[in-house]
């Protein structure tokens, strides 16, 4: 599974991208994941997209697929 | 070739380039939009900025904001190019070029498609100020909505 990251939670981290390895599960359990390995960044307010299609806390993730953290946007 | 319709990209947007996209022989008018980099906001002095994107999706977006703008206004034609990497003030950070048969289309549809950009479109700036820099979201209740209208009230 790959979880993409972007602005200042890339930033916080210090990476962009993130590989591991999940059995399938929820985003909302991919965020647990996250949050428990990556303490210093905030998942509150932040959108999911699986597959880069927009995603909730419910949505199925299967091992293969790509899990993306949106941070509030500003494009424009 | 004019290139494809939505594209982000790192170099200097071609205003022209994005027009000619949506040239058609059945089109009235064609509205141009470019967003730009302001350098003041809120009294605060903006020295440069930074935009990024999650490119495939963003892509994927711009064409769903097409795909909503076809269901509102068959006849409008629109193409997006959208820049990231480092801008300058007055630099040119979007373009949206809509066409249509006659004008009032071609205005309405270009404003829903900048409404929608910065509520379903992937991309983030980063302010660089003379005292710090900030990755800008949520403190400009910039609220997403992935499906449906944007409040037609939203004040940028």
């Amino acid at each position: 599974m790959h979880i993409l990251l972007f602005a200042h939670l890339q930033e916080t981290i210090g990476q962009s991208k993130i590989t591991i390895d999940l059995p399938q599960c929820t985003v909302g359990e991919v965020k647990e994941w996250v949050a428990s390995n990556y303490p210093n960044i905030s998942l509150q307010q932040v959108m999911a997209a699986v597959n880069e299609e927009f995603a909730t806390d419910a949505t199925i993730v299967q091992p293969e697929d790509t899990v993306a953290f949106i941070p509030p946007i500003s494009g424009g | 070739m004019n290139g494809p319709l939505f594209e982000i990209t790192d170099k200097v947007i071609d205003v022209e380039q994005v027009r000619q996209k949506v040239v058609s022989r059945n089109a009235g008018a064609i509205t141009v939009f470019i967003g730009t980099v302001r350098e003041m906001t809120n009294g605060k002095k903006t020295l440069h900025l930074e935009y990024q994107a999650y490119t495939p999706m963003a892509i994927k977006m711009f064409e769903q904001i097409a795909q909503e703008i076809k269901e509102r206004w068959p006849d409008a034609h629109i193409a997006i190019t959208h820049r990231v990497g480092h801008l300058a003030i007055s630099d040119i950070a979007v373009v949206i070029a809509v066409s249509s048969p006659h004008r009032k289309m071609a205005y309405e549809a270009n404003e829903y498609a900048i409404d929608r950009i910065k509520q379903i479109v992937p991309i983030w700036k980063k302010e660089h100020w003379e005292d710090g820099t900030e990755w800008i979201g949520d403190q400009l209740e910039n609220v997403p909505y992935p499906t449906g209208a944007p409040p037609l009230n939203e004040e940028e």
